[in-house]
């Protein structure tokens, strides 16, 4: 499989990267190489076997369904690049 | 009192409890080694007035009688760990001011210890690299030096290493993901280890690849390794893959015999073209081994060439998921918006400006492998790979082999730069002995056993049981006693 620049571009586009038009040929042949190192992984014969999800089999921990913290606004906006009012200010999203 | 910062976690802890010198002065001492080291970069954020009044702290504490081993240690930390109030980056321009509001678990636990941070140390971009050199702080040099190039102390945990090897402080924290603890340590003649998965928390550490990422120890010796994991192991609620087991005494299992010890030697992982040096000194760590009373034997990890590329496609998925936080809205860089910029572009050009090309060549190559269609050949397939790499190691475990000694690296450190305009693929290929231990899950740990023929040092990697630690670096002081690596860079800075 080949990623053309088209392919890049969406990659790029899904990955929330901005990419310069002029770079996208470079993008898609390092993205190339980088995947024909992975094909290697072909070579496996990989019947039956179950996808790995963590080393130790373990159910997730579940704990009691109550509040534990909060009320610490203050904090949670104190790094925030734009914050107005109590809230994380973005540009427009609806029209 | 000279050279205190040369001293051990050990040595100090027994000097400090009888009174020989204060934590006042151990800290001073590295805060002056620090203030003559500024060429070495390892430090990116350095915490003197928070040292002192840490020291002084701990000071009061020894004085009355209630002194944890790590109490009035000075470390330097990994700037991956968020630590309150102190810039933590991942030394990423996306985090540059970012100052967390909490404080990590594993830091936690060691300043509840007593320890004292002196500072952030420096590392490759959010824990992607090798050789330090994509830290937004400029690459860190290795106090290593045999001719006129300067070397990498390697990556991710490059500062941590440099630090560690140059006496910047007692001890460091590291993570490892595919071998960031582990491969600086064999770069810099410094011990690294890896715990098991879910041995240490990763609250508050920033997060890479959330099923390989792992904090642990980055030491002057074997010992010190085991005092260090002993304060930053804990059973963390807000960890959900933290392991529920008690946290055993570690330096009480470095008993000096490992009479009867089984030891695998792999054969998967003799490479074409790995150096005559490197194939020497595993030969040679070998017998040391088996002069101390261990079994050496052959062993077989069949799926061992598969590692690296299974690796290089789960990490960088996981990354692309765990770096999608990074959007300018809540912390960190945003880029300058123009007229009528929505906040698509808000997300494209803050990224594209706060991340580097590594970071930015990983997330997309995660994103790609994740994406409709690509899934099942790529991201699914390598899961699967990932449980037969598994399956190799609990067949040997199974066999009663305790555990399997490996070269930890390739090769000894390279020249900063030499890598730069090559294939990405050939610096991953530096991970080829450690990244099989993360997608395991088992602790892995780099001692150094020798120099090689430039006057380098070069490390060995034993990797253990799950959860076995304590025989782990049973064995590596074993190694580290037999091998009388005493060797330290000579002082150019």
């Amino acid at each position: 499989m080949a990623i053309t620049e088209d392919e890049a571009r969406k990659v790029a586009h899904l990955a929330r990267i901005a990419v310069k038009d002029a770079d996208l040929p470079a993008l898609a042949q390092e993205l190339n190489g980088i995947l024909h190192f992975m094909e290697q992984l072909n070579e496996v014969d990989v019947e039956g076997v179950e996808p790995m999800t963590g080393v130790e089999p373990m159910r997730l921990k579940r704990r009691q369904d109550v509040v534990t913290d909060g009320e610490m606004q203050d904090l949670i906006l104190k790094n925030a690049p734009d914050a107005r009012e109590g809230f994380f200010a973005v540009p427009k999203v609806v029209e | 009192m000279t050279d205190l910062n040369r001293l051990t976690i050990a040595g100090a802890r027994d000097g400090l409890r009888k009174g020989d010198f204060t934590s006042a002065e151990l800290t001073e001492a590295c805060l002056d080694a620090i203030e003559q080291a500024g060429v070495l970069n390892a430090y990116c954020h350095k915490t003197p007035e928070k040292a002192r009044e840490m020291a002084a702290a701990a000071d009061s504490r020894i004085a009355a009688g209630d002194a944890p081993a790590m109490c009035g240690i000075p470390l330097g930390i990994k700037d991956l760990f968020c630590t309150r109030d102190v810039p933590s980056q991942a030394a990423s321009r996306i985090l540059e001011g970012f100052l967390p509001p909490y404080e990590s678990t594993v830091t936690q636990n060691l300043w509840d210890a007593g320890a004292v941070m002196l500072g952030k140390l420096s590392m490759d971009e959010f824990a992607m690299g090798s050789s330090n050199e994509s830290a937004c702080y400029g690459p860190v040099v290795n106090p290593w030096k045999v001719d006129d190039r300067q070397l990498t102390p390697g990556g991710s945990s490059g500062g941590s290493a440099a630090a560690v090897a140059a006496d910047l402080c007692l001890a460091a924290t590291g993570t490892d993901t595919g071998g960031s603890i582990r491969q600086p340590a064999a770069f810099t003649g410094t011990v690294g280890l890896k715990p098991t998965y879910g041995r240490v928390s990763r609250w508050g550490v920033i997060a890479f690849a959330s099923s390989l990422d792992q904090a642990g120890p980055m030491t002057k010796t074997v010992r010190d390794a085991a005092i260090m994991l002993g304060a930053m192991a804990s059973v963390d609620p807000k960890d959900s893959t933290s392991a529920e087991r008690p946290i055993p005494d570690y330096e009480a299992a470095l008993t000096g015999d490992i009479r009867g010890r089984r030891i695998g030697i792999p054969r998967e992982y003799r490479m074409d073209g790995m150096s005559d040096e490197i194939d020497a000194l595993w030969n040679k760590a070998a017998e040391m081994l088996r002069d101390a009373g261990a079994e050496v034997v052959d062993v077989s990890l069949p799926h061992t060439k598969y590692a690296l590329p299974a690796y290089y496609v789960i990490a960088p998925a996981e990354a692309s998921s765990n770096l999608a936080r990074y959007d300018g809205v809540r912390y960190g860089h945003r880029a300058r918006l123009e007229a009528g910029d929505g906040v698509v572009e808000m997300y494209e050009r803050s990224r594209a400006e706060g991340f580097g090309p590594e970071v930015q060549r990983r997330v997309m190559i995660g994103t790609y492998v994740l994406s409709a269609g690509f899934y099942d050949a790529y991201y699914n397939r390598a899961r699967k790979v990932r449980a037969l790499i598994k399956r190799d190691f609990d067949q040997v475990f199974a066999d009663g082999i305790d555990a399997i000694l490996t070269p930890a690296t390739p090769s000894a450190a390279f020249g900063l730069g030499e890598m730069s305009g090559k294939d990405p693929v050939e610096m991953y290929l530096n991970d080829v002995f450690t990244v099989t231990v993360n997608l395991a899950g088992l602790p892995g740990i780099s001692v150094p056993v020798g120099l090689d023929r430039q006057g380098l040092p070069l490390g060995m990697q034993l990797i253990g049981r799950p959860w076995d630690e304590g025989n782990l670096l049973n064995l590596a002081q074993s190694l580290e006693s037999a091998a009388g690596f005493t060797a330290k860079p000579s002082r150019w800075w």
